[in-house]
Formats: C-alpha cells, structure tokens, sequence
C-alpha cells in the first residue's frame, strides 16, 4: 500500500510537470476533435504526429499519444451518438440507445452522462492499473486459445440480446459477419477466400470501411428518405446536463460497466471489443423493462461507454506488462515507446519507473481533462445538430473518405463504404439490425483464429473446450444465454424481452 | 477524361525537368508497405528524418499496407521514376515475396533502382523459459526427436518469423508443428505462457521478454553478438553456422530514375547513416547499421538476388507441404 502510495507520488509529480500537463490537455484536445470527425480515427493521427513527438522526451511524448488514443474514444462516443456513426469497435453499441435518445431531443443528456460514465470508470480503471497491473498480467496467461475462443462464442450468444428485432433476424446477421470476416488471405496457408481474384480483398475488409458504410452512409441515406424525425430533433434539443434523476438511475449500470470493461481489457487477445456489448447486454437482461432498450434508456449508454472508457484504459496494461499491444492503437504505441528508445515488456516497471508511473497518472489527470473539455463542448455538438443536412451531410462523407483513406491508402476502400451504405440502408429498409452483423464480424476473425489453434494445438481434439475449466465455463454462460433466448419453455418471456418490433 | 491525362502528362514533364538540378523540390514520399508502428515503420521513421535533412525536403510516410507487404511495393514500383516516390522494402518484399505469391507484378531484382541497405534485425531462436535445453545443439536435438508434438509458432506465412522459420527447420530436419498467429504479439503471448514451445523472430520483438527472462533465446543468427543481448551466442558459436539471416530493411525506388536523383538519394541516405542520433536509435532497438561493404545501391542488388535464391526453394517447399 505505502509502495502504491509511493509509486503513484512519482507518477503525478512525473505527469504534472508543466510540459506534461500541457502535452496531456493537446493529447485530450486533438483526440477529441478527430474522435469527433467522422472517419478519422486515432491511428491515422498518432501516426502522423509521430514525428513531431521526436524532439520530446519519451514521457512527454507517450503522454501526449495517449491523450490522444482515450481523447479519440471519447470523441468517437460523441459521433456514435449525434450522427449515429461508430468510429472504433466499441462505440457500436453506443449508437443503439444514445443515438435514440439524440433523436428524442435528449442529446445533451446522453453525451453528459458518455462523458461522467466514462470519467468514472477512467478513475477506477486508472487505480486498478496502478495497484493490480502487475499481478493481473497472470489473467493474461491463463487464457489460451482454447479460454479465448470459449469469449468469443460467449460474444455470440451477447450478440442475440443485442437485436432488438426477431431472433432469427439477428441469428441470420451475425452469420453474414461472421461470413464478411472470412474474406481474404487464409493465415495458416496463404489461400485466398471469398477475393474473387480482387486485389484489395486480398487483405479483407476493413472493420472502420463496414462500420462507416453500415452506419454512416446508410444512416444519411435513411434519413434522406424521412425529413420529418429530423424536424423533431431540431424543435426540441432539451436539457444540456443530466439530471439528479439520470445520474441516480445511470450509476449502478456504469459501476457494472467498469467492472465488466476492466476485466475484459486486460486480456491481451483483444477481449476489450466485448466489453460494451457485455455490458449492454447485461443492463439490458437486468431492466425491469427491457423493452426500453433501443429506444433510448440511459442505462444503455452509460454501461457500455463506462465500459468502453475502462477497457481503452486497461488495454495498457499488457502493453506496459507484457509488451503485448492487444489491438491496432497500441501496437501503434509500441512503435512510438521503440522510437523513443524504450522497449515495452517487463522490464519498463523497473527500468523506466517515471515513464510508467508517469503515465499512469497521466491517464487519470487526462480523464479529467476530458471532462472539463467535454462537458461545456456538450451544448456545442448539440448545436452541431441543428446544422442543416445539404450541409451536414456532404461534411460526414467527405471525413468518411478522407478518414478511411488515411488508414490504408488505398481508393478502393472508399469504393466499399459507398458500396457498404447501400447494403445497409436495403438492411434497415429490410428490418435488419446492423449491429449484430458489426459483432459478428469482429468477433468471426478472432473466433476462428483462436479455434484453429486451439485445435492445432490439441492435435485435432475437440474436447480441449470442455477440459479446461475456464473454457468451460464461459460455454457453460454462452449456453445458458442462447437456452434462455431459445428454450420454448421460456419462449414467452423471451419474446417480451426481445421483441419490440 | 482527355483533359486529366493532358495535365498529368504536363505535370509528368514538369517532373521530369525538374529532377534535372533542382531536385527535391518537393516532399518525397515514402511508401512503408507495413502497418504503423511495426519494425519496418519504425525503421523507416527513424531513417527518413535525417534523411530529410539532407535533402531539404520533408520525407512523408505513407502507410500502404497488405499481402505481406506486395501491396504497397507493387504500386510503388509503378510510380513514376522520378524520385518523389520511393519505399522502405524489406527481406519479405524483396526476398521471400517470388516464392509466396504467384501473381507478383514486380521482381525484386529488375523492377527496381537500388537505394541502400537501411538496417538489419538480427533473427533470434526463442524457446518458451521451461525449455529443459541447455544450448543450441541439444535444443535442436529435442525439437528433431520431439517430431510433430513440438509446436512452432509464427506470425502467418510470408511474416517474418515463417520465413526464418521455416528455414530453420529445413537446415535442422526439424518437423514440429506449426501454429499461426496473426503477428507477433500473440504468439509471444503463447510462448510466455507455455501454449507452444518456439518461434524464431527478430530482435526487436523479443529482446525484452528474454531480458525480463520470461522466454529463453538459444542462439542469435548474425555473425557477431548483440550488444543488446550480450549473453546470447551466436548460431555460429552455438554450432548452426549455416542458420545466419536477419530481416533487413532497404530503401528502393522505381527503376528508371535519372542518375542525378538516384545520386542525390544515395547520398542522403548514408548521410542518415552516419548520423550518430540515428545509428543509436536502430542500435538501441537492436538492429544493426549497414558496414561499409553493405552500403550502397550495389551490395544491395547484390543482397536482393542473393536472398531471392536463398529464400525461394525453402518457402517454395514448405508451402506446397502445407496446402
């Protein structure tokens, strides 16, 4: 305790070093403003301002980016719920409930408690990496291929919860990602799948091109065909701040939200996608009136953005631990720690003690950066609502194309947003939700790595899923979930908590 | 449509007059064919800006990244010579790509005008730390006895850590298996936590787990040792003399660039080299700088058709034995 105490004294007299302090409020700012470009996500930028970090020193430096990577999080949270528009794979379920309340006039209310939630949870997460980091990276060991595909089909089943359509609806969604995520070069032998002999396929399809094209260009597309809910939105924008009442009703589900979103970060195998869904679909079985869900309940934003905040947090943890980065903005701040000379792994702790520390509590002075930033920028992004469309609308595609031509450079990608919307807009005309095929293709990749090697390394036994113990339980929660929403049994309390059509 | 090849067609000989005396006038392009933040594009970031002091001109990176790095090379290899573009390829581009894939509109060896070698990183045999050998030898000895229940890992084939790999297993007459991950991370994560028994990759990507002794390294498969890595024998020393292979890194340009450019290029890069801020910041990663002899477009010509003959048996095997 006293070395906790200790070590996080280092760490706030490392980060509130003027240049620090100032390096982490640009971090936070420039995050937040390409979090809130549609498109333009943090790898593109901490890419790009990799260079200018060179004269800096490496705490300086990696502070900066990291404001920049949770800024980023932040700000897409505020895309996800204005325009509808998911930046980064944890933001998809911000759309479902906090663009709902948008519509209702209650924007401001949801990008407040975006904001508290994610402040809260960034808190926690924050002390929870200074005291635990260490011994938790053991967590990270425990899971083998076999424990992390038993996630992923536990993802799956979270998948069903979230539709708020028919079961056999969202079933048939989550198999066309699943489907989506096969497209491209097999890792194993080299073959290609699904590519018919297209060149850009080669490497599959991006996720920010399908979330972009599912959710941004099909939402200006639906509503190009229905001004009127438009009308709504802009007659009555509502209360800026949540109230007493919203707090008191949103804390219990961002407590659960933090707890599941830490949890889930630490496993370096990218378990933190499933956070939000997680969470979502947690609040969602434990609402005494479930049938809210979809139609704006505040629980549905505050859950999965706590979540969200408090997994981007602990996703470091291997990183800095381990030297393990568990998705592509890490892997990114690996690239950024080895410019500077200092290599991620065990040895940072020790070795480089104020970087560490530093930046740890760098992370909380930077949540709280946010907040101050975020909260009295609320009432400016409602504004944003009120820009007309033939204005708005041409803004948000051309940042979706410029964003996702920043990543790969490759035309063909903005081909496939296009190509996406439309796609997504038959899908919503159809009655199809696109979150559970968003879900399903995220999780497809990493379902069948982990099923591959897991087999690969059980000589071809299937039983390996049973054997281990984590592995089986997680079967055991994925079976019960599909049971509850299958079992003819509980058929009609399963209609009451899933259909809504 | 006529009016944008006219333009481009003007613009194209503005190019070209330009390079006569006058060239950089404008930012240089390099095309890293890896994603950010990877060895290759720290390599390349390290490298372009002092080269961009010393040619006056900011040198830009840009990512182009898929099917193991071809992507990006291939358009490359077809932007126009004029030294505005160039790229950072890499032993998987330049050397195994011939073999992996069969549609490659390039040749490492004619379809470019050679820059320079930029920066080698050694290989590193690593084991998971309760490997019960002692030294390389007995090692090799395990893993050939161990047959197929010992489990190798790598990064997907035409990574890096396929590549040497699967040389390694073809000079020791190892079989293990092979288990796929998508990079290096995870398969690291695996070896740390006992999931398989070894891999081969570069330096840079393990050199920290072996120094905070969570995996073990049997040898280092350059001639000479690492100073980041001062205990680690050398595969010559460790008694696999033949198992020598480092993932470099070497910059290239369309062929067809006017001598002066390629000349002005060449300079800058090995101005870059000599910079000492630089050779320490690829030294301190555990990579290595171009020796004298290395240097240059001619040692690399001569590396490209050297590591295509050496690269394109191996692989050419070992794919069709695992179809």
């Amino acid at each position: 305790m006293t070395d906790l105490l200790a070590n996080l004294g280092l760490g706030f007299a490392v980060a509130l070093s003027l240049q620090n302090v100032t390096l982490c409020f640009l971090g936070c700012l420039v995050g937040t403003l390409i979090g809130v470009l549609p498109g333009v996500g943090p790898i593109a930028t901490i890419a790009m301002l990799l260079p200018i970090t060179f004269g800096l020193d490496p705490v300086g430096a990696l502070i900066m980016l990291a404001g920049i990577y949770y800024g980023a999080q932040y700000g897409g949270s505020t895309t996800a719920i204005l325009v509808n528009i998911p930046g980064e794979a944890t933001s998809v379920v911000t759309t479902l409930d906090g663009h709902q309340m948008a519509r209702q006039g209650r924007a401001g209310v949801a990008l407040g408690i975006a904001a508290i939630g994610s402040f809260f949870a960034g808190t926690v997460a924050t002390l929870l990496i200074a005291a635990l980091g260490a011994p938790l990276t053991r967590l990270a060991l425990i899971f083998g291929p076999a424990e992390y595909f038993a996630l992923m089909v536990m993802g799956l089943a979270f998948a069903v919860v979230l539709a708020h359509g028919s079961v056999l609806k969202a079933v048939a969604m989550i198999l066309v990602g699943i489907l989506l995520a096969a497209v491209g070069t097999d890792l194993e032998t080299g073959q290609e799948r699904m590519t018919f002999g297209l060149v850009f396929l080669t490497d599959g399809v991006d996720f920010s091109v399908l979330a972009m094209g599912l959710f941004g260009v099909a939402e200006i597309l639906r509503n190009l065909d229905q001004t009127e809910t438009r009308e709504i939105a802009r007659a009555r924008i509502g209360r800026l701040l949540p109230s007493l009442a919203d707090l008191r009703q949103a804390a219990p589900s961002a407590l659960r939200g933090t707890a599941i979103g830490s949890i889930l970060g630490i496993l370096p195998g990218n378990g933190a996608v499933l956070g939000p869904f997680a969470s979502y679909t947690i609040e969602k079985r434990l609402a005494r009136d479930p049938s809210r869900f979809g139609r704006g309940a505040i629980e549905g934003v505050a859950g999965p953005e706590s979540a969200n905040n408090a997994g981007a947090q602990t996703a470091f943890i291997p990183l800095l631990t381990l030297g393990i980065p568990p998705n592509a903005v890490m892997a990114l701040m690996v690239g950024a720690m080895t410019i500077h000379g200092i290599v991620p792994g065990p040895g940072v702790m020790t070795k480089n003690p104020n970087l560490f520390w530093g930046m740890i509590a760098s992370m909380w002075i930077g949540n709280l950066m946010l907040l101050v930033i975020n909260l009295p920028l609320v009432g400016i992004w409602v504004r944003l609502l009120k820009v007309p469309y033939r204005l708005m609308f041409p803004a948000i595609l051309m940042f979706c194309s410029i964003g996702i031509y920043s990543i790969n450079s490759l035309p063909t990608d903005v081909m496939l947003i296009a190509a996406f919307g439309v796609f997504g807009y038959g899908l919503i005309k159809f009655g199809f939700e696109p979150a559970p095929l968003l879900l399903g293709f995220v999780l497809g990749k990493l379902m069948e790595e982990y099923l591959r090697r897991a087999l690969t390394l059980s000589r071809g036994d299937a039983l390996v899923f049973l054997e281990r113990p984590v592995s089986a339980v997680l079967f055991l929660v994925a079976f019960t979930i599909l049971a509850a929403a299958l079992l003819p049994s509980l058929r009609r309390s399963r209609d009451e908590v899933f259909t809504e059509a | 449509m006529r009016r944008a090849l006219a333009i481009g067609l003007l613009s194209a000989l503005a190019a070209v007059s330009a390079a006569a005396d006058t060239y950089p006038q404008r930012p240089i392009t390099m095309v890293v064919p890896f994603a950010a933040g990877g060895p290759t594009d720290v390599v390349a970031r390290i490298v372009a800006e002092p080269m961009s002091r010393a040619l006056g001109q900011q040198v830009v990176i840009e990512n182009v990244t898929g099917a193991g790095g071809t992507t990006g090379i291939t358009r490359a290899s077809q932007a126009s010579p004029d030294g505005y573009t160039i790229m950072m390829g890499h032993m998987g581009t330049h050397g195994a790509a011939p073999a992996l894939f069969k549609g490659l509109k390039y040749d490492p060896a004619k379809s470019f005008d050679p820059i320079g070698l930029a920066a080698g990183t050694p290989i590193v045999i690593v084991a998971k730390k309760g490997f019960p050998a002692q030294d390389l030898k007995s090692f090799i000895e395990a893993i050939k006895a161990g047959g197929p229940s010992i489990n190798q890992a790598h990064a997907g084939v035409g990574s890096v850590s396929h590549s040497t790999g699967v040389l390694f297993d073809s000079l020791t007459g190892a079989k293990p298996t092979l288990v796929v991950y998508r990079g290096t991370g995870p398969a690291l994560n695996d070896l740390m936590a006992n999931q398989v028994d070894f891999m081969t990759d570069q330096i840079v990507n393990v050199a920290p787990q072996i120094a905070g002794g969570t995996i073990k390294a049997y040898a280092i498969a350059t001639p000479e040792r690492s100073p980041s890595l001062p205990d680690v024998p050398t595969t010559k020393e460790a008694g696999l003399p033949g198992y020598e292979v480092s993932a470099w890194n070497a910059v290239f340009a369309p062929k067809g660039l006017p001598a002066d450019v390629r000349a002005k290029l060449v300079a800058a890069l090995a101005t870059a080299l000599k910079d000492p801020g630089t050779t320490k910041r690829i030294l301190d990663l555990g990579g290595t700088v171009p020796k004298d002899a290395e240097a240059g477009p001619d040692a690399l010509q001569a590396l490209v058709e050297r590591e295509v003959a050496r690269w394109t048996p191996v692989l050419r095997s070992a794919v069709e034995a695992n179809p």
